[in-house]
């Protein structure tokens, strides 16, 4: 338990963060020029970072696998960030938006970063507007704002249904400016596949050109992680198919902390799965839970003939609707966090009212009707129109005139590499930013505050924490990877790895296991879990890695693009990471935000946490691979804020 | 000012501004040319008039240069834009997200061309060159103009009726070229947006359509009605 | 319930790296699912590669909800294919016949070479990014967010130019190869905006010079790029950076 010190300074909470910029240790202008930072990762929280950093006068080199460094998947987030403006003056303050983020992830995530957090949210918006971000505006040319799951105000700015797109593409004009200056190093198409430790600190990494398969290896005199969630690894997710948690993973079992991994986002608002060979699923925006009505038939018969496509949901009279999270939750109606409007679309679909017609009948609905009625169509229009857009691109139906199916799916994963205050892992010098940490969310984010997470560290948290360690840092010279001992048997490992993956030749592809392992991962490890399904699931996942190292198929060669090895990669390391995800769910006896314990329940159904013996961060420690991972806690401690049970039903 | 000249806009522009000045002549020439409906006295007389006044002789030369302009420019813009795409798609089909002559301006651009040069040929090169009757109106003696069109659209039979037609086919290809050409000079020049792109091309269809049909009268009446 | 299914003959061309010589190889695919989006189908049809040991298509993708702009395909003569307002990854099977021939070609543009396959390298729109699209601030002491109103016509006209996802279809879609629909989006974008003003000139100098530089061809306003343009960005964006340039040039 010694081991981990979350280093949060001292004094009283609204103080700590200006305490510690106060105190902390800076790296004088000279001295920055001769200092490489590597990123990797440029979404939100890489590319923010990247640009401070590197408009600083550090050396900053950052590293994406996409063609672009504006691909990342920041820019799918659609409803908005939320800050603490208090803009329509509905009360909203620093203490509010802090108080709603602890209460919203459940009480398990660390008290003092999320007040940070809250505290730079409207610093935030300042940036982002001063980049030319264009938010939504109202007549009077001031930002305007939407309610969001969670709150009880409305803190929430938004650029339409594109929010992640306007502020990434903020981001990375920030970072492109720095590109353009020669400031930053871009390496698009690279893959990091090890992090190199010098001495026990992070020095380096070695990648892989995804054009052509040169294995290289990198110097810095610190590593940041912005690589983002492992939601991937239940092959279906709202994630880009290209996002892994190979970084964090290489990271964990280089030795930093993996903390909370079971602590999973299930997002309430997707477009239902349709077939065998779908390969990922869309999301509609949480800020449709403003205007839409959640619902399902009442009647068991009516849920049965709709999937049998003999009757249309308009048919419906209201009266034998069920709108279940109004009447389960007045007070928040469907404005309930996400991860309890997941779960009672879960308790419908499991009772036999899904809509759905497919087998799994999984599928709610999602009615603007009543909000036409109210405002017209085309003021829906105005706010909702490119998703309404997209949602009939996909699904060939009309929202303005059928409501539309939904159904949770995997979105967000809220545990990450462990990190302390200053965002620092176990590993010295190795440092992790925006979803690829677990500090902020706890079990559960609200909506609206990754990208508020992602650009708080990259922008305000992690350029200062950085220097308290690069201050130590000035003294020492580049290393040279060409010649380094470490950068080399690091680059070994990972031609071999490589080659150990090419010369299993044998049947499956790197997808069939993927999707294997994705089938597994949802039901056991999914929205619902209890011990004998998570001790299922780990037997599973174990014979399953054992055929994918016996059975796996690579074609092609190593030395251009070949999609296939680069997913074969990511997919190891998946049903590697899927395993820790169900020891420490298995570990964790209570349920809590996302991680819900079907032992653990009220007799209402509703989750019941264990303040008494979980109140603490699970922080994983590789001990080998063959061994199981050894269990950290860092107790959670609250002192400004009176732990309760979550209540939705009542303000 | 040489890096915008030489930037691809800045050629553009040139194309516009050259474009928007032919525009403008044609205008001039059709004003002057329906005066042949009016008769042999009142086409002579126009035709002298523009032969004559210092003005119109020294826009002369300007507008040479406004041919050549556009034409070098356009040749200049197009052997770029084919460098552009060293390797050309199998498969291409562009129906539904642009027009036919839009992307094919280059070509009406060269058939107009062509036209116009039989068309120096057949007037301007013989009312320079040429030997021509003279005709007294009004008691002054000029080149009698009138004859020489109403030459080339009625006589020597079956020649006249192939000159008709291809002065009618050269006065659509111009047509066409104009449907693109009036909004595009405007768009390259900035001065569009969504509303006023409606209506400069509804502007552009009117002014093509005035310039074809109404240059195409001309031969048609020699023909057919007078 | 039994979706609905179809039978179709791909056309696809196949190329090993920048320098070799491609060609068309032709496939067939049964019971293609016609809610399955086009690149559903290809990973179909890559599986079916794999399994008989044969290399797959290579092709960029990654988000699959049109946002991210990595899908690049020319799909039967048509950016992104035949549906409008979509990438390739939102287009679905059920916009094809069964029995159909489908060619899939990459962008074809000389600034935009083949990696692989349906690969193409859109490095020149980074480089024309970083020659001015951005507003020059650094993080941190900046005004508040209120202090600066902005009509909302104006934030509402720069969104619809902020949307432009780098997907590159305007130029592949374009019979000259022009990037100025891409220049523009970001251009009028922060025209429009009271923090992108100050340096409009510069930004519209610069950018326009990069392009150029690049070997992008001529815009001559044919308006296929705003028709075949995903997020449906206007040509009305490509006049205001006609203005702004020469503004720019007039101002000196």
């Amino acid at each position: 338990m010694t081991k981990l010190n979350s280093k949060v300074p001292e004094g009283k909470l609204k103080d700590k963060w200006s305490n510690y910029k106060a105190h902390q240790n800076l790296v004088n202008p000279a001295n920055k020029r001769k200092i490489d930072v590597i990123i990797v990762g440029s979404g939100l929280a890489g590319g923010a970072a990247a640009a401070s950093l590197a408009e600083m006068g550090f050396k900053v080199k950052v590293f994406c696998y996409q063609d672009s460094p504006r691909r990342a998947h920041s820019i799918a987030a659609q409803g908005g960030i939320n800050a603490a403006k208090n803009y329509p003056n509905d009360g909203d303050t620093i203490y509010r938006l802090f108080y709603d983020t602890i209460k919203g992830g459940d009480y398990r995530s660390r008290e003092a970063n999320v007040y940070r957090l809250a505290e730079v949210s409207n610093e935030i918006i300042d940036q982002a507007v001063a980049q030319g971000v264009p938010f939504a505006r109202d007549y009077s040319g001031y930002l305007d704002n939407r309610s969001f799951g969670g709150a009880l105000v409305s803190r929430t700015f938004y650029a339409r249904g594109q929010t992640g797109q306007q502020l990434l593409l903020g981001a990375y004009g920030a970072l492109t400016r720095q590109i353009g200056l020669g400031n930053i190093e871009m390496y698009n198409r690279s893959e990091l596949m090890d992090i190199v430790l010098v001495e026990g600190k992070a020095r380096g990494i070695v990648t892989r050109n995804l054009k052509t398969g040169e294995i290289k290896s990198h110097f810095g005199h610190a590593v940041v992680l912005a690589t983002g969630g492992y939601g991937n690894v239940f092959y279906l997710s709202t994630n880009a198919m290209g996002s892994n948690g190979s970084a964090v993973w290489k990271a964990y079992k280089k030795g930093a902390f993996f903390a909370n991994p079971a602590f999973v986002q299930i997002h309430p608002t997707c477009i239902p799965r349709h077939g065998e060979f779908q390969s990922k699923l869309t999301l509609m925006s949480e800020s449709l839970r403003n205007d839409g009505r959640i619902w399902v038939p009442k009647k068991k018969e009516d849920a049965e003939a709709i999937r049998a496509g003999k009757m249309r949901p308009e048919d419906i009279p209201d009266e034998d609707r069920d709108f279940y999270l109004e009447r389960r939750y007045p007070a928040f109606g469907n404005l309930v966090p996400r991860d309890v409007a997941s779960r009672a679309a879960k308790e419908r679909t499991d009772k036999g009212f899904g809509i759905e017609k497919n087998s799994t009948g999984e599928g709610v609905y999602l009615d603007f009707k009543y909000a036409i009625e109210r405002l017209g169509k085309d003021a829906i229009e105005a706010r909702y129109g490119n998703l309404f857009q997209m949602y009939e691109k996909i699904t060939d139906e009309n929202p303005y005139e059928t409501p539309m199916r939904i159904y949770p799916t995997i979105h967000y994963t809220m545990g990450g590499l462990w990190v302390d205050y200053e965002l620092q892992s176990t590993i010295p010098g190795l440092f992790v930013a925006g979803e690829a940490n677990f500090s902020d969310h706890g079990a559960n984010r609200l909506g609206a505050s990754a990208l508020m997470q992602g650009l708080a560290d990259g922008y305000f948290v992690l350029p200062y924490t950085i220097q308290n360690y690069l201050a130590y840092e000035i003294t020492n010279p580049r290393l040279n990877p060409e010649e380094h001992s470490e950068f080399k048997k690091t680059e070994e490992d990972v031609k071999e790895r490589i080659n150990k993956l090419m010369s299993i030749q044998g049947k499956q592809s790197a997808e069939h296991f993927h999707r294997e392992l994705g089938k597994i991962m949802w039901e056991y490890v999914g929205m619902a879990r209890d011990e004998k399904g998570l001790k299922t699931a780990i037997e599973k996942i174990k014979a399953l890695r054992k055929e994918f190292w016996e059975d796996l198929h690579i074609p092609g060669s190593t030395d251009t693009v070949n999609p296939e090895l680069e997913k074969a990669n990511r997919v190891a390391d998946f049903l590697e990471l899927g395993e820790l995800m169900a020891y420490d769910a298995l570990n964790r006896n209570e349920s809590s935000g996302g991680h819900f314990r079907l032992e653990y329940a009220t007799e209402e159904g509703e989750a019941l946490r264990r303040d008494d013996e979980y109140m603490y961060v699970a922080a994983w420690e590789y001990k080998g691979d063959d061994k199981e991972p050894a269990l950290n806690k860092e107790p959670l401690h609250y002192e400004e804020i009176e732990v309760k049970t979550r209540n939705y039903k009542t303000a | 000012m040489s890096n915008f000249i030489n930037s691809s806009i800045g050629k553009k522009l040139i194309m516009s501004i050259s474009g928007l000045f032919l525009i403008v002549f044609l205008l001039v020439h059709l004003t002057a040319n329906l005066f042949l409906l009016g008769g042999s006295d009142a086409f002579n007389l126009s035709a002298h008039f523009m032969g004559t006044n210092p003005v119109i002789q020294i826009m002369q030369p300007v507008l040479a240069l406004g041919f050549l302009f556009h034409i070098v420019y356009s040749l200049i813009v197009q052997f770029k834009n084919w460098a552009s795409r060293p390797v050309k798609y199998a498969k291409v089909n562009q129906k539904e997200a642009s027009t036919w002559v839009s992307r094919n301006m280059i070509w009406l651009g060269i058939f107009v061309l062509a036209f116009l040069t039989l068309h120096i040929l057949n007037f301007y090169w013989k009312l320079q060159f040429g030997e021509i009757g003279t005709v007294v109106v009004n008691g002054e003696k000029m080149e009698n103009a009138y004859a020489l069109v109403a030459g080339l659209f009625t006589e020597g039979g079956t020649l006249a009726y192939i000159y008709s037609g291809i002065y009618i086919i050269g006065f659509i290809a111009l047509g066409l070229h104009l449907h693109h050409a009036l909004w595009s000079s405007f768009q390259t020049i900035g001065w569009s947006n969504i509303k006023w792109r409606k209506i400069l091309t509804v502007i552009g269809d009117i002014y093509a359509i005035l310039i074809a049909v109404g240059f195409s009268i001309i031969p048609i009446y020699f023909l057919f009605i007078r | 319930m039994a979706h609905k299914t179809i039978n179709i003959k791909l056309r696809v061309w196949r190329q090993k790296d920048a320098k070799s010589k491609g060609g068309f190889e032709n496939y067939e695919l049964e019971n293609i699912s016609v809610d399955s989006s086009f690149l559903e189908m290809i990973d179909v049809l890559n599986e079916k590669l794999v399994s008989e040991n044969k290399e797959p298509v290579a092709y960029d993708h990654d988000c699959r909800e049109g946002i991210c702009g990595m899908c690049s395909l020319f799909i039967n003569g048509r950016a992104h294919g035949p549906d409008s307002l979509v990438t390739t990854c939102q287009l679905h099977m059920r916009k094809f016949s069964d029995g159909e021939t489908i060619t899939i070609e990459p962008w074809r543009v000389g600034s935009f070479p083949i990696i692989k396959d349906l690969m193409v390298d859109r490095t020149a729109y980074e480089k024309i990014m970083q020659a001015g699209g951005f507003v020059s601030v650094s993080t941190g002491g900046v005004p508040d967010a209120n202090s600066v109103t902005i009509p909302k016509a104006d934030a509402d006209e720069a969104m619809d130019a902020a949307a432009c996802i780098g997907c590159g279809a305007c130029v592949a879609t374009c019979k000259n190869s022009s990037a100025m629909l891409f220049v523009a989006a970001k251009v009028s974008q922060l025209a429009l905006l009271p923090q992108g003003k100050v340096e409009a000139s510069r930004r519209a100098k610069n950018m326009v010079a990069k392009m150029d530089e690049l070997g992008f061809g001529n815009c001559s306003n044919t308006g296929a790029c705003e028709m075949e343009c995903p997020k449906g960005i206007s040509l009305a964006h490509i006049a205001r950076l006609n203005r702004e340039f020469l503004a720019a040039n007039i101002r000196g």
